[in-house]
């Protein structure tokens, strides 16, 4: 996953093209514990760096989704709304939330790496 | 404040437990399985809850202390017989519910189990009435209960007999020349019991039942497990401004003592003869959306008339479930109403009690 950028909202973000698919860290889902309940945005919306872009829902607690860019949602992940369970089984593969079209590209530089984002996980959960 | 710890905590521990701090106690919330696994396990085979931060109160027993219990609770205990448990609720002149407990008539005493968050204050409500050298909150007992459709085998294998207990009755038993106290009994919707039994053997009981296929469970499914069964949690579903009637735990209040003199009485007969402006009722959304506490509910011309007391996600049922207090014009099995979750308005549909029901092959535990 060496394209693949992360956020301080523990989303991570992977490009191919113009295009750039959204989902949740492992990480995240380890602290959320078993997911219940998936909201994603509407299909062919506009959504806003850091805005809300869905919810997850674990038997104890409620998070909101943040996208890490700009850009139109070209596509969302139905089989995690219908079965919320692969996003615990799966959070950084088949268990994508949506993909966008990017607005402006130069946002994904204000994103961390790999390494970068294990070491933020590391010590903001210790 | 200094978090309190049980006797079990170190097992806790060695389990990898996550830690909830939870009415002045580090409690297990979760282990390395998950809520909903663990759940499961409860659900489908036989799970251990470590509930010693639930407090144990001992009276001893007289006709007299029969009298001045019936003062403050509305149970019928003159014809509770030895080894007989009820639920009950400490209650105020309004009929809000102080506690709700289980009193359970032993040999020379009355055991009270009381919630964890409480039980200092219910000690000092009860000593308003019975004298202090009477009553016992006794620190030095673990609470132990293990739960699901296996517990019975499994218990069996670690204390003989305990099979022939029926439903809320207990009974004496011994574990390592320690006694101990077993009544069936539970907070699940399975079969169970609930052990009482010193600090210095909770350890290597819940040892012996986890090698004899048992699961430590957290909180977290404990919570899921007793809201698809229906049932109260104090301080969300009911409290000070609760009263039994307004639950729908009518049937907990003895019928041959609605007509005495107990704390609440007054209220809760007028209540009973007039009715109550509001009620506890289950909703299940139609979505899989949860509606947690403090959700408000609207009627169909947007009209508030509720609100949510616990919500989550059923891993038995497979949906979304609450319970809350709603008007009583609305609170019939499938009235239509909507939730107010993140500013949507989801539809959801009044209905019964619990939401999950174990079918019996063999009727002898009525859960």
């Amino acid at each position: 996953m060496s394209n693949t950028k992360f956020s301080k909202e523990h989303e991570w973000i992977t490009l191919d093209g113009e295009v750039g698919t959204i989902g949740i860290t492992k990480h995240a889902t380890e602290m959320l514990g078993d997911i219940v309940f998936a909201e994603l945005p509407e299909k062919g919306s506009n959504v806003e760096k850091d805005g809300t872009a869905g919810v997850v829902e674990s038997t104890k607690a409620a998070s909101d989704v943040y996208t890490p860019v700009s850009g139109e949602v070209v596509e969302i992940n139905q089989s995690i709304v219908d079965d919320p369970s692969k996003i615990n089984a799966d959070p950084e593969g088949g268990a994508w939330f949506f993909k966008l079209k990017l607005k402006d590209k130069s946002e994904l530089d204000t994103l961390m790496n790999k390494e970068e984002y294990d070491k933020f996980a590391k010590e903001t959960s210790a | 404040m200094n978090i309190k710890k049980t006797a079990l905590y170190e097992l806790h521990k060695k389990h990898n437990a996550k830690f909830v701090e939870f009415a002045g106690y580090s409690m297990p919330i979760q282990y390395s399985e998950g809520i909903v696994k663990e759940h499961n396990i409860t659900r489908n085979k036989s799970g251990i809850f470590d509930v010693s931060h639930m407090g144990q109160l001992f009276i001893k027993y007289s006709n007299d202390i029969t009298d001045k219990l019936q003062e403050i609770l509305p149970t019928d205990l003159k014809n509770l017989k030895i080894n007989q448990s009820k639920y009950s609720f400490l209650m105020k002149e309004n009929g809000g519910i102080y506690d709700d407990l289980i009193i359970t008539r032993m040999k020379d005493q009355y055991m009270i189990i009381l919630n964890a968050a409480c039980k200092q204050n219910d000690l000092q409500i009860i000593k308003n009435t019975l004298d202090d050298q009477n009553l016992d909150m006794n620190n030095n007992l673990s609470l132990v209960a293990i739960q699901g459709p296996e517990s019975k085998t499994i218990l069996e294998n670690v204390v003989s007999n305990v099979s022939k207990l029926k439903f809320m009755n207990g009974e004496n038993f011994t574990f390592k020349n320690n006694e101990i106290y077993i009544t069936r009994s539970g907070y699940t919707g399975e079969d169970g019991f609930e052990i009482s039994l010193p600090n210095k053997v909770a350890i290597s009981f819940v040892e012996e039942l986890i090698s004899k296929g048992s699961t430590l469970i957290g909180l977290g499914a404990r919570d899921t497990l007793r809201l698809e069964a229906g049932l109260c949690l104090y301080g969300h579903d009911i409290n000070e401004n609760t009263s039994p009637v307004e639950a729908n735990l009518k049937w907990a209040i003895s019928k041959n003592r609605i007509n005495d003199n107990f704390i609440g009485s007054h209220q809760i007969k007028k209540q009973i003869e007039e009715g109550v402006s509001k009620l506890r009722v289950g909703i299940k959304p139609e979505t899989r959306v949860i509606a947690r506490e403090s959700t408000k509910i609207f009627d169909e011309k947007d009209n508030e008339i509720g609100k949510v007391t616990s919500g989550t996600f059923g891993p038995s049922v497979n949906a979304s479930i609450a319970m809350g207090y709603i008007s009583n014009s609305h609170s019939k099995k499938d009235t239509k109403v909507y939730l107010e979750v993140r500013g949507k308005k989801v539809p959801a549909n009044v209905c019964d009690l619990p939401f999950y029901k174990k079918s019996y092959v063999k009727g002898e535990a009525n859960v």
